[in-house]
């Protein structure tokens, strides 16, 4: 194990309490809400802010009570926050210098990553000149310069705009896989942390409510903003075997619960009917059109009722159905496409 | 137009500019060279030039210290001295000067030490003006490095600490770097506020030519016994403010763009 870490930063109005462990090689991404308590931990790590109680042991050392300087860390910020008055390269030699290492040695470091960013040519180039996607590679040069054991990125994407974003989530993804120390990365966007992170850690109101590697964190939210960030209708009911008590609402499902359980559909799961549709859907329930709005080809259409549900309907249906607010409407949902699973 | 604020403004303005149209009128400009190169002048020019230079230099060596030390760190009693790092702006510059006298004097507290271990004494000397000048203008310094300081965003200096830089070298080659403008405006601040100095020089470093008798008080001099000498030492004063002006200006306009 690399990284193990109880992080307790307790402020006015606000606690953040995470217990962290993450191995050699692996990429962690603490993934939350704005002011969820991320970039707290992630400063705390870095010696940026100092715990009000817990321990941070990196590969067996404690490190906890060592200042920011002294720790084997690097980090990469929001805005990257590539010193202005330097060039890319003593930005990313500035490291190694602090490190004691002669001016000759730190620049020819500088200059082997950032050849390998494929930044060789930018070497003299001052950050302001740099594109978003340029200076992302600079900072993360910037940080592995100083042979971190532990790498630390917040928000690393969150600066680019959205068609950079594409190219330099990849090229990020391959260039974390080659770090072989800890990496704990931040972000609030569910993309990003589904591509570039080997296990998630969901992070609310300073602790954690979900942990698990992406493909499961997404077929099995446990919380309303978990199932949002990845598309799902959730809820909380009781399970009975065969089918799952949410409100007035029972639910049949693929799977067979007994106990607190969550039940999870997708909105295209859900089909939608003007009047009650013949035979006998297992999951059906009568609501009342909330809104209407654009999601990608479709249209999402949100529906009260004894449980608000999204519905993704094809515009073609959408012209054979009122979709009025306020008209009531039928809901089914398919049971071989509704999960059930312990709470 | 709001005549109660725009007849105000105008008056004000003409307040500040006539005695310096006025100057220029009257400034016996047929004979201004051979006045300019009158050793008396020259003398008096290289002296308030050399003691403003040094008391700003002394100046930065411990007024940008003192100004992280107001802007970067938190102990008990900051905002007390932070209030008393300024009291100099706000006092008379002759009550510094006798202050000065009553501390670095022959007889001072900290005077009467300097003589008897080094036999070397402040008043009534260049050195001693120096002192009176950096006395004075250094706050101007303190206050403009301070904050520039402040503004800094203190985010880099976090960057540069996860990347193994001490305090001290965080401060040398990230904040110094990042708010040089700050500093340069200070220092030209400073300097200005030096080169004008004259309560406190007269007062502490006494009226010597060429010791201690800088610009101003070779212009308050002058101006009992030869009032166009006067004149044209107020305009070479004058010149230079509006130099410093230019250049603070440029130095501005350029930050902001």
């Amino acid at each position: 194990m690399t990284l193990r870490a109880r992080i307790v930063v307790e402020r006015p109005a606000f606690r953040l309490d995470l217990d962290l462990t993450v191995s050699r090689g692996e990429v962690v991404t603490l993934l939350g809400p704005n002011g969820a308590g991320k970039t707290t931990a992630l400063r705390a790590l870095a010696g940026l802010t100092p715990l009000t109680e817990g321990s941070i042991e990196l590969d067996g050392v404690r490190i906890e009570k060592e200042p920011a300087e002294r720790r084997p860390v690097g980090v990469v910020f929001q805005d990257y926050l590539l010193f202005p008055h330097l060039s890319a390269l003593d930005n990313v030699a500035f490291g190694p210098r602090c490190q004691g290492r002669s001016k000759a040695e730190a620049r020819s470091r500088a200059r082997d990553l950032l050849d390998r960013m494929g930044l060789a040519e930018f070497s003299s180039v001052r950050p302001r000149r740099l594109s978003g996607g340029q200076a992302q590679r600079v900072a993360l040069a910037r940080a592995l310069a100083v042979e971190p054991r532990l790498l630390l990125l917040d928000e690393p994407l969150a600066a680019l705009d959205a068609h950079t974003r594409l190219e330099i989530r990849s090229e990020l993804r391959r260039r974390l896989t080659g770090f072989d120390g800890a990496t704990v990365l931040v972000t609030h966007d569910p993309l990003d942390a589904m591509v570039l992170a080997n296990r998630l850690v969901v992070v609310e109101h300073g602790v954690v409510v979900q942990e698990g590697a992406p493909a499961e964190i997404a077929r099995r939210p446990r919380t309303d903003y978990v199932a949002r960030l990845v598309g799902l209708n959730l809820y909380r009911g009781e399970g009975d075997g065969d089918r799952v008590r949410v409100g007035e609402l029972s639910f049949a499902a693929e799977e067979h619960v007994t106990g607190p359980a969550f039940v999870a559909f997708a909105p295209r799961a859900v089909a939608l009917y003007r009047a009650r549709p013949d035979g006998s859907p297992r999951n059906l329930w009568e609501g009342r059109i909330d809104g209407v709005e654009r999601h990608g080809d479709n249209v999402r259409v949100h529906v009260d009722g004894p449980v608000p549900v999204a519905a993704d309907v094809t515009p073609a249906a959408v012209a054979e159905l009122d979709l009025t607010p306020g008209r009531p409407i039928w809901v089914s949902v398919k049971a071989t496409e509704t999960h059930a699973y312990p709470a | 137009m709001p005549w109660l604020l725009v007849v105000p403004a105008m008056l004000g303005m003409v307040f500040l500019v006539l005695p310096l149209a006025g100057l220029l009128v009257r400034a016996p400009w047929s004979t201004l060279p051979e006045r300019l190169s009158e050793p008396q002048v020259l003398e008096a020019l290289r002296l308030s030039l050399v003691t403003a230079s040094l008391a700003t230099v002394i100046c930065l060596v411990l007024g940008v210290p003192l100004a992280w030390l107001l802007a970067r760190t938190d102990f008990p009693g900051r905002r007390l001295l932070r209030a008393l790092v300024t009291v100099p702006l706000v006092l008379p510059p002759v009550v510094g000067g006798v202050a000065l006298l009553l501390v670095l004097g022959r007889r001072g507290l900290v005077g009467q030490w300097l003589e008897s271990a080094f036999g070397f004494s402040l008043p009534f000397t260049t050195a001693g003006v120096v002192v009176a000048e950096a006395f004075v203008a250094m706050p101007f310094l303190v206050i403009a490095v301070e904050g520039a300081l402040r503004a800094a965003d203190v985010r880099y200096e976090e960057a540069a600490a996860t990347l193994g830089a001490s305090r001290f070298t965080v401060f040398r080659r990230v904040t110094l770097p990042l708010v040089a403008p700050g500093v340069l405006a200070g220092a030209v601040l400073c300097w200005a506020r030096a080169l004008g100095e004259f309560g406190a020089t007269i007062t502490f470093a006494g009226n010597f030519p060429g010791r201690t008798q800088t610009m101003p008080l070779a212009v308050y001099l002058a101006l009992e016994t030869e009032p166009e000498a006067a004149i044209v030492l107020s305009l070479v004063l004058l010149a230079v403010s509006v130099l410093i002006l230019v250049a603070l200006r440029d130095r501005w306009v350029g930050a902001a763009a």
